[in-house]
């Protein structure tokens, strides 16, 4: 019993902790999510449609390409191959979480189905306060940015049409957010020369590709310089 | 609408299909229970700082750089988050006080 109680003690110490950590993605979520379920209104879907898409796909930037799918002509191939393309990045993501999800039981396969670009970056580089798991501080990180994406998405379709605050500019929360993460990150000497490339990489790419097509060849570059470089990047 | 509800339930579950294949990925190719090849375990230590970095830039990808306000409100905001970061450390006052200064600027100044 008492073991117990120290387990609830401790999961909610994790909700505690997660909780202040997801409030730049809360806002983020709730400006881009409402933003995607009024596109999704205005293409002829209402909240239901609003509600299944958010809840399965969960893939921000792809479900705004999944808009413009939905009202061209059907081909179910094209968009698995568009969210295979479009989503690549998300490998990347995994195969640095690796180590870090390993022996998280019963939630590794909530962690790894909600990964998204913004739970990764909070997850990569924040670690759990002392006395809260490593599990179940993820676990809500994981949990929470998933519930702001639906009521936002929710929200947006639902009532987006009567919003009369001018939220222009609220979504640079997330650039603002992994900006901050960027120099969290870096404040170890040891990433520094990781995160230059990485910036450096896809800027360059996106000079060449447009903003577009940049982002494939982008990870390629990336991939190849880190790999290249792997000697000198582990001194 | 222009599918039919079920082609365009279809074309949702390809979608998630398609997210959670690039999710799943690199858990399938290296699971768990056993360890992952040395360079694997490296790109698992310098991909976060490098995709934070690909990320930062990938916000930046439909800024006009040449035309416009010549992405002036985007990098004295993102100017402002360093700075503020910088300054105190606090993540949620780094992005509050940059996301502030970046509407202002898009709404009132550069509008």
């Amino acid at each position: 019993m008492e073991e117990h109680e120290t387990i609830v003690k401790n999961r909610s110490a994790a909700l505690r902790a997660a909780f202040p950590a997801t409030i730049p993605v809360m806002t983020g979520y709730l400006c881009l999510g409402a933003a995607f379920g009024i596109l999704l209104r205005t293409a002829g879907y209402g909240i239901g449609w609003s509600i299944a898409m958010s809840m399965i796909c969960y893939c921000g930037s792809m479900q705004f390409v999944g808009v413009s799918l939905l009202t061209a002509a059907f081909d179910p191939f094209q968009a698995l191959l568009m969210s295979v393309m479009v989503n690549a990045r998300h490998a990347f993501y995994g195969l640095s979480m690796l180590e870090k999800y390993r022996g998280t039981g019963p939630v590794r396969p909530v962690l790894i189905c909600t990964l998204t670009d913004e739970t990764f970056s909070l997850v990569s580089t924040l670690e759990p306060p002392e006395g809260v798991a490593r599990r179940d501080f993820y676990f809500w990180i994981s949990l929470l940015d998933y519930l702001y994406w639906q009521v936002g998405c929710t929200l947006g379709n639902a009532v987006g049409g009567l919003l009369t605050f001018d939220t222009t500019g609220l979504d640079f929360t997330l650039t603002a957010l992994f900006i901050v993460l960027l120099l969290e990150q870096v404040k170890k000497k040891e990433n520094r020369a990781a995160g230059i490339i990485g910036m450096v990489c896809t800027a360059a790419s996106l000079a060449v590709f447009g903003p577009d097509n940049f982002l494939i060849p982008a990870m390629i570059l990336l991939l190849a310089v880190l790999l290249g470089g792997r000697k000198k990047l582990c001194k | 609408m222009q599918m039919t509800s079920v082609q365009a339930l279809i074309t949702i579950l390809a979608i998630a299909v398609g997210t959670q294949f690039t999710r799943w990925l690199p858990f399938w190719l290296f699971p768990e229970k056993k360890d992952p090849p040395a360079v694997v375990l490296y790109l698992g230590k310098v991909l976060p700082p490098a995709m934070m970095g690909l990320l930062t830039v990938y916000c930046f990808k439909n800024v006009s750089w040449l035309s416009g306000t010549h992405g002036a409100p985007e990098l004295l905001a993102s100017a402002a988050v360093v700075g503020l970061h910088l300054w105190k450390r606090n993540v949620l006052f780094s992005i509050a006080g940059g996301t502030a200064l970046y509407m202002v600027l898009v709404q009132a100044v550069f509008a």
